[in-house]
């Protein structure tokens, strides 16, 4: 199969104790590719390198954050007429359920990231440069400092980097528990040392960011993807998996699956071969029932039966699903960042949807009320329903309160809680309305959540 | 008892201020290194480092209290912090969450009178795949069954190495925080 031929970039090394060396990293070929686009010429009217953009715009790369932008279009949407300082920000904060692939990257392949960084900073003419990385990822940090120390001693950043005579800083920055930071805008509340309030948008950061200055701000993955970019040239590189949807992706398998784990592949792949092949199938050789496929923000998929869609048709998830950006979005769903959760016959429906709703209301920063009381409506509700005392019309304002929530905030964290649980309820409506109608579970020697 | 910075962490917060274009910028990093150098982060500390960014204490506490993951004062030596998201919950988050509660003999939130543990109940600590998991000051612990639990506990209540750490391949000699890179590029702006 397709994915068995392919060659990891990403996950090159994981796991390998001791890989995440400088000195690994150029027997590898590494910084070669900087050192390519160093030799690019600057636009002086714009300081940037027009060749470089143009090869992001061939290669289709969408950003691997969660909403799956071009980065070429947000690349063109950049300020480059302000006169104001520029800043690079590598979110690094990864907390979204079910996502666990930054961190691996950061630890095997720091330098893959740094190389990416200095492609993009050269590009855009960015001397400055932060990594924003979540507090608990302590290992993760430590590597990513010594690797970043070793770039500078070794000239790849500092002063006139490779006699280029452009400066290049990066410094890495440490997070503090809050999920809200991984949002954009949170992130950049947060790195200019205040709480991580989210800010409303336009102005995009790419016009107005960090300390009001034009910041053009990634995920690790998608910058990491940029050293392959330049060396097969942004038109090969398109060429790996889906047209619209190009390049690898690293999908983080949790749950009841056998083998669970990250897999680089092309987004050729379907939910299939992720669950039954790479998965190795459903742990104890229980039925399917559900998968979250992009993280806990995504609508969920039901592969227990049918269910009548809000437009009141009935529908069937398919499994034969390709899981790229634009199929997941035909099937009134989102790749988000590829954490695909998978749940088996023993879970009960209503507890799942419980436990994300405490974790939506738990991480809302309190600044918008559809939020921060929608949330807490929600987890209020539910946790009723859970308890038993839940009554038949419950169920209904359910769905009501989520409606209320998208579209109304300053961030997406509300439509994050409001999606999935407008999805749980109208794809396993009757679990709810047993759940509200029996005080009890509809589902059988259900695993405690 | 007043706080302030040993030569090693001076140097680090002299360094990170000039990586950023605000002092204020260094306000998170700075209260790591508190918490790295006091074990927690005080009123005192905060104060302290209020005055080195030069913003009001007020601030300063309401940007700590935002955030989760630092070590306030009266916290135990360590903080077992026990996910419970979803990718956790269905591989048995709720059974580590019950075993932690047994061989600690601590309820969720509490912490022993010797201050030896706190247990807390966290969300995703992006570690997913490897669920559950839990995570012990620095170090997270992966896939973990009740037995490996008591396992743990039992060595750190014998102020033993634990086993059972999994997070990767630790570099020598624990966190360094910024050293490595303030001693590879000193020069300030
Ligand atoms: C509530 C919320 C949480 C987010 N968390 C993360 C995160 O942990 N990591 C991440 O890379 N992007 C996260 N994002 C997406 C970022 O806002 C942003 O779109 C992304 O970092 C852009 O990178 P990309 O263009 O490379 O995809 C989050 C978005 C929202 C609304
Ligand atoms: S939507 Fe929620 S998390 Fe986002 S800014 Fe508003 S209150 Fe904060
Ligand atoms: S849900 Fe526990 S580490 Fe992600």
């Amino acid at each position: 199969m397709l994915v068995k031929d392919y060659k990891p970039i990403l996950m090159d090394g994981a796991y390998k104790k001791g890989e995440w060396t400088l000195e690994n990293y150029l027997k590898k070929g590494g910084y070669e590719m900087a050192k390519k686009v160093l030799a690019m010429p600057r636009d002086p009217a714009t300081n940037n390198v027009p060749a470089m953009i143009d090869e992001v715009k061939k290669s289709n790369l969408r950003g691997r954050g969660g909403a799956g932008a071009p980065a070429s279009m947000k690349w063109g949407f950049f300020d480059f007429k302000s006169k104001k300082q520029r800043y690079l920000t590598v979110n690094c904060d990864e907390s979204e359920p079910g996502t666990c692939k930054d961190r691996v990257i950061v630890t095997y392949n720091p330098h893959l990231l740094i190389e990416g960084m200095l492609i993009a900073m050269h590009t855009m003419g960015i001397e400055n440069a932060y990594i924003y990385i979540r507090g608990e990822y302590v290992v993760e940090f430590e590597h990513l400092v010594a690797a970043v120390a070793e770039a500078y001693k070794a000239g790849y950043l500092g002063k006139n980097v490779l006699g280029s005579g452009f400066n290049f800083q990066v410094t890495p920055h440490r997070g503090a528990g809050a999920y809200i930071c991984g949002e954009e805008t949170g992130l950049l509340s947060s790195l200019e040392g205040d709480r991580g309030y989210p800010k409303i948008k336009p102005p995009f950061p790419v016009v107005e960011g960090a300390w009001r200055c034009p910041t053009l701000v990634h995920n690790t993955q998608t910058l990491s993807l940029l050293p392959s970019i330049v060396r097969q040239g942004g038109e090969t590189w398109a060429k790996l998996g889906p047209q619209k949807s190009p390049g690898p992706m690293v999908y983080c398998l949790s749950g009841h699956v056998k083998n669970r784990g990250l897999y680089e592949a092309p987004m050729l792949i379907t939910m299939k071969e992720l669950v039954y092949e790479l998965g190795g199938g459903i742990q104890d050789d229980l039925a399917l029932k559900a998968v979250i496929p992009g993280g806990s923000s995504m609508p969920v998929m039901k592969y227990n039966g049918s269910y009548v869609g809000t437009d009141g048709k009935e529908k069937t998830d398919s499994l034969d699903m390709q899981m790229d950006f634009d199929t997941l979005l035909a099937n009134n769903s989102l790749l988000g960042s590829a954490a695909v959760i998978v749940m088996h016959e023993r879970t009960c429906m209503v507890s799942a949807c419980y436990n994300l709703v405490r974790f939506y209301h738990h991480e809302s920063c309190g600044q918008c009320t559809p939020c921060r009381e929608g949330t807490g409506w929600l987890e209020k509700l539910i946790s009723r329903i859970y308890h038993g005392k839940g009554k038949p019309e419950d169920v209904d304002t359910l769905m009501s309160v989520a409606g209320q929530m998208s579209g109304t905030t300053i961030c997406l964290l509300s439509d994050s809680c409001a999606m999935p649980v407008g999805a749980f309820v109208t794809k396993f409506r009757e679990e709810f309305k047993y759940f509200c109608e029996n005080g009890k579970s509809m589902v059988k020697d259900a695993i405690p959540l | 008892m007043g706080f302030a910075f040993n030569d090693e962490k001076r140097k680090q917060f002299d360094w990170l201020v000039t990586r950023y274009p605000t002092k204020q910028a260094a306000l998170l990093p700075a209260l790591r290194l508190v918490e790295a150098q006091a074990g927690g982060v005080s009123q005192e500390a905060m104060d302290y480092v209020a005055g080195e960014l030069d913003l009001p204490p007020a601030f300063v506490y309401g940007v700590f209290t935002f955030y989760s993951h630092y070590r306030r004062e009266g916290e135990g030596k360590h903080i077992v912090m026990v996910c419970q998201t979803l990718p956790c919950a269905l591989k048995g988050a709720c059974q580590i969450v019950d075993a932690f509660k047994e061989h600690l003999k601590l309820g969720v939130g509490e912490t022993d009178a010797e201050k030896l543990f706190t247990l807390k109940k966290v969300e995703c600590l992006g570690s997913c795949t490897t669920a559950p998991v839990a995570q012990i000051n620095d170090d997270y612990f992966e896939n973990l069954t009740p037995e490996k639990v008591r396992d743990i506990v039992l060595a750190l209540k014998n102020n033993q190495m634990p086993p059972h750490i999994s997070n990767g391949p630790s570099l020598e000699g624990g966190c360094k925080q910024w050293m490595p890179i303030v001693e590879a590029y000193p020069e300030g702006k």
